[in-house]
């Protein structure tokens, strides 16, 4: 392809990516090293407000922001190197935490217990959400052709759900005495609070996740099964080989690019996992790297939001989405090299 | 958005409109308000005097910062209190009402403004606290005497959990985040506890807040073991469904937990005064009104203005009464304001209105899980929380 004819294409692309991607991504980058404070004065300032018996007035010092000439609030941005990072992990504790030997010191940091949570909740849907989305794909494979349309059709509700829908629907059906809950207590004959420790949560986290997801696994995999070549099936066939070893040798090889491709989308989605800790309340008990991000962003009585932390914990989350995807890239890029 | 409370606020504004005519409204006016029953009435008046679009929402408080910054602002008018209005006065986002007073406002009263440096900056519709309730069949059966006190709580609680009448013997609004911080701010300033030192730094982690540590630990076991998902309107159902026999609560909720169309146990529950610390009682008093928005055009906020007026009219007081701690004219303290009176009559102190309190309120909301699901001691949890307050307030510019 000439060179001119190359760039024609690829031209908007690139232009596309530097806008939504490289620019947002420098812009925290610069937030992350940056505080931006109001500027405050100290004013004595009278206050009266209705009491229940009567008005009460009092005159105290207060903290105001100085606003400018437009009448927003006058701000001043410094540089402050890694100390939002510092602030986001908290090293001193780490290392004390490492001294002392003490997991339970490690998890009491919100930064590492979010870690051990958001890297759990990747890694152990991973092979689930594979696994259920290869059985769907060959359940409906074989089943009936007059069946099949609304067989895939039920079978992708729950991916089409809004997640955070999605996840609200279940908690109520284990809230309090939520319909499932309720049953379980009646089948179990005991009572029973889904929402009281932080197991009975991630479990029902695990489970959504896989719930949610599956459908799209299984798209793919449907899809790839629809290319499998018959003469090697049959093939295989003549030679003896069992269900499962026709599964094993012919058909999983040749879906395996598909695996590393959903290996690779589910660990970047797993890992900024958000709506279930919305979804069911979990904060109390764990939480995700996205969800301390969304804590740092969040309003507090102040009206203030910590930009730079919650941009230092995004940057941090965008490393570890990194390093993650860096296993299966590399395989990817060696049998690339091999072929 | 919250299309059930729009749907509700509809409904009521049908009923509303018939009793209180006399308040056409022509201009378009959007407000955005908290969600409880003293909410639900008033903008279902507005809404019946046309033109008025009401979001009613838990969180409204993290919205209208943002919303009232622009121009035109999003809104009209919002719903404030002590705590969220302090970003909203120092962004200057907020319309000095006085003039509009004047020219509409002969119907109020006095004591219902919010004044800061003399201009009038907030429009008071009820006072609002926290307070016991408890179900007077249940207390009376067992022979308990109604509690004062914190430790008399527990005890009576404890009475209650051993004859097991009700499925837990109390509800408390520990849902983690703003509530639970809430009800350690409360019981701090019961202990007499001072959150800061002169110079702004923290000082919860003493004697005072460990103690108030340990008696979150008692309250823990004698409720629902969900407890950190529940919140005020959580804790008004149990009471409503007959689930729990005591809470200390809201008083805009006293209406509802005795309001036969929603509560199983109406008539059966007793308001009385807020419960005592070590020093005075663990209640906090808050007003709760509206603010008009600056930036909007001066027909909007006259149009506003007038719907705030309306929306407290004598008659819809009277016709309310007993949902809220009015503080317009019309309201005749009944049995369901007994709690908040004597709440207030007691020694309960004002939420404090400043900006180093919402700090400290975000970092004891991230702070205090921890402790109630045993993952921290009560000394480590303050202390990490000090810290917490420290590194978001220096980020913030509030510390040096």
């Amino acid at each position: 392809m000439k060179k001119k004819t190359f760039a024609i294409f690829v031209g908007p692309s690139v232009f596309m990516m530097v806008l939504f991607i490289a620019a947002p991504l420098l812009s925290i980058f610069w937030l992350s090293v940056h505080v931006t404070q109001p500027v405050y004065e100290q004013v004595e300032v009278e206050t009266c407000t209705p009491g229940l018996l009567g008005s009460v007035c009092t005159t105290e010092l207060k903290t105001r922001p100085l606003l400018d000439e437009s009448g927003r609030i006058l701000t001043q941005t410094t540089f402050v190197g890694l100390q939002s990072y510092r602030n986001v992990i908290e090293p001193e504790k780490l290392r004390s935490a490492i001294a002392n030997g003490s997991w339970r010191e490690l998890m009491n940091i919100r930064f590492w217990s979010a870690l051990r949570f958001t890297l759990v909740f990747t890694i152990l849907t991973l092979p689930l959400v594979l696994g259920t989305g290869l059985l769907i794909a060959l359940a409906v494979n074989n089943t009936l052709q007059r069946i099949k349309g609304p067989v895939i059709f039920v079978s992708l509700l729950p991916f089409i759900i809004t997640p955070v829908i999605g996840a609200l629907s279940i908690r109520w059906l284990f809230i309090g005495d939520g319909i499932l809950t309720a049953g379980l207590e009646w089948w179990l004959d005991r009572d029973i609070a889904m929402f009281a420790q932080a197991w009975t949560i991630e479990l029902m986290m695990y489970m959504y996740r896989v719930w949610h997801v599956a459908p799209f696994a299984f798209v793919v995999f449907y899809a790839g099964l629809q290319t499998v070549n018959n003469d090697a099936v049959e093939a295989a066939i003549i030679d003896g080989a069992t269900r499962w070893q026709r599964l094993r040798y012919v058909i999983i090889p040749h879906l395996m690019p598909l695996v590393i491709f959903l290996t690779l989308i589910h660990l970047m989605d797993a890992y900024r996992v958000f709506e279930e800790i919305v979804g069911f309340s979990a904060s109390a008990y764990v939480i995700s790297l996205q969800w301390l991000t969304y804590e740092f962003l969040l309003q507090d009585g102040t009206g203030a939001r910590a930009i730079s932390r919650a941009s230092a914990s995004a940057i941090l989350t965008m490393i570890g989405v990194a390093v993650l995807l860096g296993l299966p890239l590399r395989r990817v890029w060696r049998e690339r090299k091999g072929s | 958005m919250k299309p059930r409370h729009i749907l509700l606020a509809g409904a009521m504004a049908m009923s509303a409109s018939m009793a209180f005519a006399d308040c056409t409204n022509t201009v378009p006016v959007k407000t955005i308000s908290n969600a409880f029953p003293a909410y639900e009435i008033m903008t279902g008046v507005m809404a019946g005097c046309g033109n008025v679009e009401s979001e009613l929402d838990k969180d409204h408080r993290l919205k209208i910062v943002d919303a009232f910054s622009a121009n035109p602002s999003l809104y009209s008018m919002t719903s404030l209190t002590n705590s969220t209005s302090v970003p909203m006065i120092d962004a200057d986002l907020l319309r000095p009402l006085d003039d509009l007073i004047a020219a509409h406002g002969s119907d109020l009263n006095p004591n219902q403004f919010i004044e800061i440096d003399g201009k009038t900056m907030a429009v008071a519709a009820f006072a609002n606290t926290q307070h016991l309730m408890y179900r007077e069949d249940i207390l009376s059966d067992l022979g308990i005497a109604v509690p004062t006190t914190w430790d008399e709580y527990i005890a009576a609680a404890e009475k209650i959990q051993a004859a097991g009448v009700v499925d837990y013997p109390i509800g408390h609004y520990m849902k983690d985040g703003w509530n639970l911080a809430f009800v350690f701010v409360n019981h701090y300033l019961g202990e007499g506890g001072e959150f800061f030192n002169a110079d702004w730094t923290p000082s919860i982690n003493n004697e005072k807040g460990v103690a108030v540590l340990e008696r979150m630990a008692k309250l823990a076991p004698l409720m629902d073991p969900e407890y950190l998902v529940s919140d005020t309107t959580f804790v008004t159902k149990q009471m409503q469904q007959g689930k729990i026999a005591m809470a200390n609560l809201w008083a805009s909720r006293a209406g509802a937990v005795n309001d036969p169309a929603e509560s199983t146990v109406a008539g059966k529950v007793v308001m009385a005064a807020g419960l005592r610390g070590a020093e005075r009682i663990a209640s906090t008093i808050w007003w709760d009104g509206w603010a008009i928005a600056k930036n909007i055009s001066d027909e909007e906020a006259a149009a506003a203005m007038k719907l705030i007026v309306a929306s407290m009219a004598e008659d819809v007081i009277q016709a309310n009464n007993d949902d809220a701690i009015w503080l317009a004219k019309g309201f005749v303290p009944g049995a369901a304001a007994k709690g908040a009176f004597d709440t207030a009559a007691g020694d309960a102190v004002p939420y404090p209105m400043n900006k180093y309190i919402g700090s400290m309120h975000s970092a004891l909301g991230s702070g205090l899980a921890a402790f109630m699901t045993g993952d921290k001691d009560a000394a480590t949890t303050l202390a990490d929380i000090e810290a917490a307050y420290v590194s978001d307030a220096k980020e913030k510019g509030l510390l040096k």
